[in-house]
């Protein structure tokens, strides 16, 4: 483990525990404002949306590839479509990574 | 007289205990979908931390000391992508944000507890403990060890993910190749799994839409920043749309 890793661990560690912690330390009651309850509702979609939809889109990095070669456009539409029919979400996933893994073989 | 107070003693202090383990192993105990559903996550997120650059103590540290699911993963992604320090934890913290809700929820029946209790219990809040506990403190009975159950909870769900964590760093050394298997679609499958569900209203549909849109023009921002872009921006569009849905239904 070298100096990077300690502090990425370590940042997350402080910023987590502070985010669990501060209220209990507070020990009264405290409300949220409801336009922060409202926000912090829409943060995974945000965060999660905008991690994957890069990766999927440009495997690479740098290059576009919209396009039913592009496995992993595939896949991540396979885990999308089982999560739509309110398939368990490891369903999603196995099911998903077994379309990604065999999709340059299917369509070869 | 005396002979009543000896008999007294033990009977007060054994009883306590025995009802603090029973709270400390039901939490366990009902907590075990739970652990049955961290277990994969626990497993991919070992197995992915060597191909995404961290070592395999940096994913045991971060599984004993953060301790987040979600952001774990979301750390791993960002490392392999060669993203600052400051971006990795602005990023947690965001994505942490939401136990801070779980937290003023339970607050009204932690308040009472010692510090080291409620350290011990903020430390291993996540969203698993949160569903379980949340339940047994509604219920009726006014059990004084209510606290003991979300240790038990807290607990199980702790070695659980150490126990998987484990098992995937160990597997991910077994099999060398899996870096070259392009595993880490693993990631891209659990992500989109987990947000479409979510996506059930024009507002959340929007925020998602605004969030890939910005995030993927502004992707080559140094340190990722773009992705805090696109966080603010899905979250102020669905928060903005979900409002003036309210106002136009008022």
């Amino acid at each position: 483990m070298n100096l990077h890793e300690l502090a990425v661990i370590g940042g997350m560690m402080f910023v987590t525990f502070g985010v669990r912690y501060v209220l209990f330390a507070l020990g009264e009651k405290v409300s949220f404002p409801p336009l922060v309850r409202d926000a912090l509702r829409y943060v995974p979609i945000a965060v999660l949306t905008a991690i994957v939809v890069p990766m999927v889109l440009l495997p690479d990095g740098r290059h576009w590839s919209i396009d039913w070669h592009n496995a992993w456009l595939i896949g991540a539409a396979t885990s999308g479509l089982i999560a739509w029919l309110r398939g368990p979400l490891l369903a999603a996933i196995l099911v998903s990574m077994a379309v990604f893994f065999a999709w340059p073989y299917l369509i070869a | 007289m005396a002979a009543n107070e000896q008999s007294a003693v033990p009977e007060a202090q054994v009883a306590p205990t025995n009802l603090k383990y029973a709270e400390l192993w039901h939490g366990a105990r009902d907590s075990l979908p739970m652990l049955l559903g961290a277990a994969p996550f626990g497993l991919i997120f070992g197995t992915l931390a060597s191909p995404s650059g961290l070592s395999a103590f940096g994913a045991m540290g971060m599984s004993l000391f953060v301790f987040a699911g979600s952001s774990q993963f979301i750390a791993l992604s960002l490392l392999a992508s060669g993203t600052g320090l400051a971006v990795i934890i602005l990023t947690t913290f965001i994505v942490n944000l939401r136990h801070a809700l779980y937290a003023a929820n339970l607050l009204p029946h932690l308040s009472s507890l010692p510090r080291r209790w409620r350290i011990m219990l903020a430390f291993w809040l996540t969203d698993e403990t949160f569903a379980v506990v949340q339940h047994r403190y509604g219920q009726a009975d006014d059990s004084p060890y209510k606290h003991w159950y979300q240790l038990g909870s807290s607990l199980a769900m702790y070695g659980n993910w150490q126990l998987w964590t484990i098992a995937g760093i160990l597997l991910g050394h077994a099999t060398p190749m899996l870096e070259h298997l392009g595993l880490e679609f693993a990631m891209a499958a659990t992500f989109t799994g987990i947000v479409v569900p979510m996506l059930k209203s024009r507002p959340t549909v929007a925020s998602a839409l605004a969030a890939a849109a910005v995030a993927l023009l502004a992707r080559d921002m140094p340190y990722k920043l773009g992705l805090l872009l696109a966080a603010v921006a899905g979250v102020v569009v669905g928060v903005g749309l979900e409002r003036l849905s309210r106002k136009a239904a008022a």
